[in-house]
């Protein structure tokens, strides 16, 4: 009798065991409280309806104001013969070169007025041209540009490095453009601001000059890029605070474009004076002095007046996109009205 | 113990040079003269890895996957500068997290396997060394060893059995690990070792035994021992093979000659396959498209770069001057195109397979946690032990279900009887009438007989009455129960009755008699001792007519204490009813519709009937059966003769109806599982232990008898030949049992046009017999006006698609042996053609070997998906054939479960895990997949879009941190939410309409169409999403007059619109918010937000300025009121169609899922209504099954007196013995598991073989 307990080799009924047992938690049980939406005809319907008004209302709206915008571009690529010409040969970049474009306003522009240079088949958003600066050099620190992206236009051959390095700081744009006004034979020229023009953040916190007593002592040791005409210190000699790295122009161009085709603010008119409330119309006159080479890219150049509204300058895409889409949606509305009501098979699945 | 032939020399007696080993030469005790041969250790060894080979095996392995090794190759792509368009990291940092996670779940797979290694290697055993009996760990026991086992002790090794603690060497084992066989076995040394008792009689045997090479046959083992210059044949009777467990044999020893590896068990293991799902292969196809695709558009882009460097980027050079070391165009788009794979290889993002894996595992711990899929009773919880197989779940086609502890409980009940034309059993009201289902009243009350067994209950109270009445027939009949069996009894204290029956039928038979008052008490070689209504009567036994499969009937002939002589038999309906006397011709046809009624129930029935002998002739009769078996040829034969001739002209008793009970819910389950159009195939072994394949048995021509008749519903019996001729002693087997339990679950139902059964022994046989069950099928399709689809379908002379249109509900039930013809290379397209067309298919008598080879066939010739369920370990290799293998848990045998991908205690949550976790899964994944694919195409594509803008330059639309992050932040929780928590329908939908298990197995929900649906969706935004930006972008100016076309203020209105347009998107494919759901999506856009104005927030850009330069950028660009609504027209533009195209589907086309949720949205009460139709049960079929799961023998067993030691002869020492407690833990057990509960090694099922 006493091997009766050694012999036992199922579990015993006394044995306590933890329990296995699944706990009834709702999320264990997959049976968590849910909203189970479902796509019903009153919902869709309603949903049709309501994207479809608030499109056309939207896309409306916005054609009504991209119509009070006035623009005015003017294509100065051909205009400009002589110096396009004279600029196909690299070795004459010292030499200067105006012409001037003539154009008549027929009726005034009111309110603010953006002056903008507009280039064509210039591929600022290729990937090799993109990589090609130092944000680090921009933002004036003390850095070894050679381990950067800025090949091939990093240092000259003798090892001076360039300040700003890389594609996109030498490819600058760096005609200078000026507004006339033609009143009764005078000529008046254009107050223009070419500061304030950039977002705030790139002028206060991506671009920074590099710390020093003054600005060329600041970028000793360093040369001008290839193709500019003067060092990176003058490029506003009259403003120390648009000067440098810090330059609206070179901040602008250094946000480059998601596109081949696009366009710079490059001053706005300041309303002072007969310019108060805009540009009244009459005749005017662009002067160009041409430093920068399109033909050899096949490129344009355009200057462009124009004013903004709340969505922006001339751009009929949207509005017009919103009107499609608005009376799409609404068609779409009816015709699954439609559908519904004449095709859809009766809910017999049930009754097989 | 039948003689073994001469062993001839089968096995050339040199190992080949290198090759496999041919023949086994073991001497025992002799260590140095077997160390020669090296063969396995008994160490086994499951493990992939150890600590210093893990981490390069694993990596490897890892990078045997194709998605690694092609992001590793994207990460040297990117290492080069030339070609680098994206920072190293984006895809180091993914990739490192896949490698690492896979390998932490290897490494902790790989541990619990070392652990059981351990576990098994380290187990102890008594090794006889030098004489002595020493404690050896299982991993050192060497071949030619001799071992000691006790009992209850797990067999370490394949062991010849040479001598143990019961008379002639006898030794009792368990198979139930090996073969999933529940009953005892019985082995026996042969007679000249069954001497060496002690250790140093052992120690000094030196016998050599030359045998079989290892091999995988469990029921064969060929050798011939030498010793002292005589040679002893050996046979499989002699064998004790690993994973066997001793039973009520104190102890025993036997001499190692398999071990490890070699053993049978492990030979039998089979490789474990890596189990892939379909979805998986899909994917892996589609992957591959993908890349295809992927280098058409680096083609496209590359040709466009050399061109555009050709025509436009030659005069650019003033500006932007080539590379060093590119010199022409066609260079640059050379290396253009390994950019653009780069930056478009997001199309398949890595975090794709993980993120799967993490979907399947949150499954997975759906399962382990489903309380409905919790069996209290045995404690356990459903467990998924694969994580990788869930959707598969949701797709299956074919279950290949075990029968015995599967379906059944292997638990036998006496459910009803028929006594001279009356029949009981039927539960009745008060009012006399037949109670229906459901409103069951008392059980009988045996309180008045105090040797009753507690546990049985009858519902039917006449029958006890009649016994009290004294009614003469009764009495007779339960006399009859009582005496008429081989089972032994076992007395503990008084009154405290065990019987150990050799089939569960006879234990519930003879149980029966015992509580209606006629107690079997206790037996000797030559009497039996019954309680006849609490008096004590002991009968003569003077002779056991044993079982056969032939007979289907035993008999015993006995002498009562008034000197009368009585044949009593019991057999199977359709043997016995024709041996009867002619005056029996009334109660007869009584009884044979009696015999209906129950086998339309599915019950097991026996007939009974009994005959008095007269003294003369029974001592003529006997004289001759003396004769007769001492003859020494034909003596099988002649012993036929005898006992033919005796068992004639009996009268008639009654008829005994047992219920194989079945399984909780079995016969729901598979009414449901079959509404799923889930094809059921019954594989049984059903109690075939032995080599028992009826070669030429005698049947063959014999077609009319046996051939393809069809059961006409209860015509089994006559199908099935009513004898052989004797010698066969091997013939035929039944299917009638399994048919019995096909009808009891509900897979064969009385509305099928045809049951087919095959029983052929030659290939010509089971070939002719398929052949004429397609003919029929075919002609009854075409003459029930099917012609047309029939014509059609036959134009296209497949065979295969004709039978799928056929008409009608057929069944096919098919036998081992002719399963083992039809499996045959030449046959099994036939076969399977064959099988296919039937709506049940039950095969019975099949061995583990033949149960995988089904599966493969069905695997290798349907595009379906197969899952097996079984509970033995004779399913282990059909679980592992099958694309997903269920094992039943909670018994005994754990081997089907170790085997097993999912697991779980109940048949019955089979419907649960397929309908609902199963279902669930595969939606899940599917949507998960549609949406994975549509938002990685709608990311990538831009860049291709972009790239005709942007000279293709492999310029990148997005900063390179939103690349990084878009994955695995931004987009990668809100679908994986989808993808663990959606739900289209509730769970209770799932079972009720079982026809939304569709859509998985026919594939609809992710397949190659919907792939390029989601594609063309995801293209589609692609191009909304680059070009309404582009359109809106083009010389657009902010409002305040400055550039809006700036590239980074571009970059972040596509991201912002692309993450925007995803996220409604996903909120349009989630069906199902949760609070988590809820939580990721708004989080991940918040996100989105957060880490934007981060990325571009000052302190960032001064600490790294030149990786951080969209500084500002934010709230510069989010600030303009034209990007946002650039990013609404783009949202309204990208989603609008596709609600518009899933109303309409919805409206036109709905799926079931869609009326299921529409109707649940309405409220209709149809429920009731439309609920599954519960069948009705069936009535009144003529079909006979017998009860009989014998094998034969036992009765000579009995009547030798050797196995007596466990019968009441020895009581008064067996109550001291060890087994003593087995039986008393199996009582608990039992009692435990209550009735219903059943498990198979419960007391009743504890069958002895021999």
């Amino acid at each position: 009798k006493k091997m009766e307990n050694k012999t036992s080799f199922l579990p015993q009924e006394g044995e306590v065991r933890p329990s296995r047992c699944p706990d009834n938690s709702a999320f264990k049980q997959q049976k968590l409280p849910a909203w189970k939406p479902q796509l019903t005809i009153a919902t869709v319907l309603s949903s049709f309806f309501f994207t479809g008004t608030f499109c056309l209302s939207v896309g409306v709206c916005l054609i009504l104001s991209a119509n009070s915008v006035r623009e005015i571009q003017i294509d100065y690529s051909d205009k400009c013969s002589d110096c396009s010409k004279l600029r196909e040969n690299s070795s004459n970049w010292n030499k200067e070169c105006h012409c001037s474009v003539n154009f008549t306003l027929k009726e005034d522009i009111l309110g603010d007025v953006f002056m903008y240079y507009g280039l064509q088949n210039f591929y600022q958003n290729h990937r090799r041209y993109m990589i090609s600066r130092s944000d680090a050099q921009l933002l004036g620190r003390n850095v070894n540009i050679q381990k950067s992206y800025c090949t091939p236009f990093t240092t000259y051959r003798n090892g001076t490095p360039m300040a700003p390095c890389g594609a996109i700081a030498n490819s600058m744009f760096n005609d200078s453009i000026d507004l006339f006004y033609n009143l009764n034979s005078s000529v008046i020229q254009v107050p223009l601001l070419k500061t304030g023009n950039s977002w705030w953040t790139d002028k206060n916190v991506k671009f920074r000059n590099p710390k020093s007593y003054n600005l060329s002592s600041a970028f000793a040791g360093t040369a001008r890029p290839p193709y500019w005409q003067k060092p990176v210190y003058l490029l506003d000699e009259e403003d120390e605070r648009n000067n440098g790295y810090v330059n609206d122009d070179f901040i602008i161009w250094m946000r480059v474009s998601a596109f081949a085709t696009f366009r710079n603010l490059y001053r706005r008119v300041r309303r002072i004076r007969q310019f108060a409330d805009g540009l009244p119309a009459g005749n005017y006159s662009f002067h160009i002095s041409y430093n920068f080479p399109v033909t050899k890219f096949k490129g344009r150049k355009h200057v462009i007046l124009s004013t903004v509204v709340w969505s922006g300058g001339s751009n009929p895409f949207l509005g017009i996109a919103y009107v499609v889409s608005g009376t799409a949606a609404t068609l779409t509305g009816f015709v699954i009205t439609a559908v519904h009501l004449k095709l859809r098979k009766k809910k017999t699945y049930f009754q097989k | 113990m039948t003689v073994p032939r001469e062993m001839p020399e089968k096995w050339p007696r040199v190992r080949a040079p290198g090759g496999a080993e041919e023949e086994r030469r073991v001497r025992a005790n002799a260590r140095e003269y077997n160390e020669k041969f090296q063969y396995a250790s008994n160490c086994i060894k499951t493990s992939k890895y150890n600590i210093v080979t893990f981490l390069p095996v694993n990596l490897f392995e890892q990078f045997q996957e194709v998605a690694n090794t092609y992001f590793l190759f994207l990460l040297i792509l990117q290492l080069i500068p030339q070609i680098s368009s994206l920072s190293w990291f984006t895809t180091i940092v993914p990739l490192v997290l896949v490698l690492t996670i896979t390998a932490v779940k290897d490494a902790t797979d790989d541990y619990f396997r070392h652990k059981s290694d351990n576990q098994v290697n380290n187990r102890q055993s008594q090794v006889l060394i030098g004489g002595v009996l020493r404690q050896e760990q299982w991993m050192n026991v060497r071949v030619g060893d001799i071992i000691k086992l006790e009992n209850n002790q797990f067999v370490a090794a394949d062991l010849l059995l040479l001598s143990s603690s019961e008379p002639h060497g006898l030794c009792y084992i368990e198979t139930a690990e090996l073969d999933g066989e529940t009953n005892m076995k019985v082995r026996q040394a042969i007679p000249v070792t069954s001497e060496l008792s002690d250790t140093s009689k052992l120690a000094r045997f030196d016998g050599e035994v030359i045998c079989e090479p290892p091999n995988n046959k469990l029921d064969k083992f060929g050798g011939t021992l030498y010793w002292k210059e005589n040679k002893y044949p050996l046979s499989n009777q002699n064998m004790l093979l690993r994973g066997c467990v001793l039973r009520n044999t104190e102890w025993c020893f036997g001499l190692v000659i398999f071990a490890g590896p070699d053993t049978k068990l492990m030979q039998n293991s089979g490789r474990t396959k890596f189990k892939r799902t379909s979805i998986d292969r899909l994917m892996n196809t589609l992957v591959l498209w993908i890349f295809g695709f992927l280098v058409c558009m680096g083609v496209i882009l590359a040709i466009g770069n050399a061109i555009w460097e050709h025509e436009v980027g030659v005069c650019f050079q003033i500006y932007l001057p080539w590379d060093e070391g590119v010199h022409s165009a066609f260079f640059s788009g050379f290396l253009s195109f390994w950019s653009y794979i780069i930056i478009l290889n997001t199309v398949v993002p890595i975090s794709l397979y993980v993120s799967v894996e993490v979907i399947r595992l949150g499954h997975s711990y759906f399962i382990n946690w489903d309380k409905k899929m919790y069996c209290a009773k045995r404690r356990t919880p459903a467990e998924a032990r694969t994580t990788t197989l869930n959707e598969e779940l949701g797709q299956v086609e074919y279950i290949f279900s075990d029968k015995t502890g599967t379906l059944t409980q292997n638990i036998m009940v006496f459910s009803k009887c028929s006594v001279n034309g009356h029949s009981y059993g039927d539960v009745q009201d008060v009012l006399g009438h037949k109670a229906e289902l459901g409103e069951r009243p008392e059980p009988v009350d045996f309180s008045f007989n105090p040797l009753a067994d507690p546990r049985f209950q009858f519902w039917d109270p006449s029958l006890l009455e009649a016994v009290k009445l004294g009614d003469p027939h009764v009495h007779e009949f339960f006399r009859l129960l009582s005496l008429c069996h081989t089972v032994m009894s076992e007395e503990k204290s008084e009154g405290e009755l065990y019987y150990k029956a050799q089939s569960p039928d006879e234990g519930a038979l003879v149980t029966a008699a015992r509580n209606f008052g006629f107690v079997f008490r206790s037996r000797t070689p030559k009497t039996i001792t019954v309680h006849e209504l609490g008096r004590a009567i002991t009968y003569q036994l003077l002779a056991i007519l044993d079982f056969n499969n032939i007979r289907k009937r035993m008999s015993v002939i006995v002498r009562s204490p008034e000197g009368k002589i009585r044949l009593y038999c019991k057999g199977a309906d359709t043997i016995l009813l024709e041996r009867l006397h002619p005056v029996n011709q009334d109660l007869t046809n009584v009884t044979t519709d009696h015999l209906n009624e129950y086998a339309g129930e599915g019950l097991r029935t026996l007939v009974l009937a009994y005959k008095d002998l007269e003294e003369g002739y029974y001592e003529d009769w006997s004289e001759r059966l003396h004769r007769a078996s001492s003859a020494a040829e034909a003596r099988e034969d002649r012993l036929a003769r005898l006992y033919d001739e005796v068992e004639h002209d009996m009268m008639l008793l009654g008829a005994t109806a047992i219920e194989d009970k079945l399984q909780q819910g079995v016969p729901e389950t598979i009414a449901i599982l079959t509404l799923a159009n889930i094809k059921i195939w019954v594989l049984t072994g059903d109690k075939q232990g032995e080599a028992l394949l009826g070669w030429g048995s005698g049947l063959a021509g014999d077609e009319d008898i046996h051939g393809l008749d069809p059961i006409c519903l209860g015509a089994v019996g006559q199908t099935l030949p009513p004898s052989a001729e004797p010698g066969s002693a091997h013939g035929f087997l039944s299917p009638e049992t399994a048919v019995n339990i096909g009808y009891s679950c509900k897979m064969l139902t009385d509305d099928m046009t045809e049951v087919f059964v095959v029983t052929g022994h030659t290939v010509l046989e089971v070939r002719e017999e398929l052949r004429k069950a397609r003919e029929k099928m075919m002609d009854a399709s075409r003459s029930m006006g099917n012609g047309f689809s029939y014509q059609e379908k036959l134009s296209s002379s497949k065979l295969t698609s004709v039978l799928e249109a056929i008409a009608g509900e057929y069944a096919l039930v098919i036998n081992g042996h002719s399963l083992a013809h039809a499996l045959e290379a030449d046959m099994e397209v036939e076969f399977l053609e064959t099988a296919c067309a039937c709506k049940a298919v039950i095969c019975c008598r099949v061995t583990p070997l033949q149960k995988a080879q089904v599966v493969e066939l069905v695997k290798k010739y349907k595009k379906a998906v197969t899952l097996a369920i079984g509970d033995g370990a004779n399913d282990v290799s059909m679980i592992k054939t099958a694309h997903i293998g269920v094992g039943i848990s909670g018994q005994e045998g754990i081997q089907a479960v170790l085997a097993s991908d999912y697991s779980f205690s109940q048949f019955k949550f089979l419907q649960r895990l397929l309908l609902v976790h199963g279902r669930w899964s595969y939606l899940r994944m599917c949507k998960f997949l549609c949406y994975f694919f549509y938002k990685n195409f709608a990311f990538t594509m831009v860049h291709f879009w972009f790239g005709f803008f942007c000279g293709f330059s492999a310029q990148t639309v997005y900063d390179q941190y939103f690349i990084t992050l878009y994955n695995i932040v931004y987009t990668s929780l809100p679908v994986l939410a989808m993808g663990v928590f959606d739900q289209d329908v509730p769970e209770q939908r799932s079972m009720e309409y079982p026809k939304l298990y569709e859509p998985g197995q026919l594939n609809l929900l992710f397949n190659k169409r919907e792939f390029f649906i989601c594609i063309a969706q995801g293209i589609y935004t692609s191009v909304l999403m680059f070009f309404i930006p582009y359109g809106v972008f083009a010389d657009a100016t902010r409002d305040d007059g400055a550039q809006l076309a700036d590239y980074q203020s571009f970059a972040v209105t596509v991201a912002t619109s692309l993450v925007i347009v995803v996220s409604v998107q996903i909120g349009l494919d989630t069906g199902f918010w949760t609070a988590i759901n809820h939580f990721f999506i708004w989080g991940s856009l918040a996100a989105y937000f957060a880490i934007l104005f981060a990325m571009h927030s000052d302190s960032l850009f001064q600490m790294f300025p030149n990786q951080f330069r969209f500084v500002g950028n934010a709230q510069n660009t989010l600030a303009q009121p034209t990007v946002w609504l650039t990013i609404a027209l783009t949202t309204v533009v990208c989603i609008m169609p596709v609600v518009a195209f899933r109303f309409l589907k919805l409206d036109l086309k709905p799926e079931l899922s869609d009326t299921v949720r529409y109707t649940q949205l309405v409220r209709k009460k149809q429920k009731t209504q439309h609920r599954c139709m519960r069948r009705v049960g069936r009535v009144g079929s003529r079909r006979s099954g017998y009860a009989f799961s014998h094998q034969e023998g036992f009765g000579e067993l009995i009547m030798s007196g050797k196995n007596m030691r466990l019968s009441s002869l020895a009581l008064s020492t067996f109550t001291a013995r060890p087994s003593a407690g087995w039986i008393e833990t199996l009582r608990k057990k039992k009692g435990s598991d209550g009735s219903t509960a059943g498990s198979p090694s419960g007391a009743a099922d504890k069958t002895l073989k021999v």
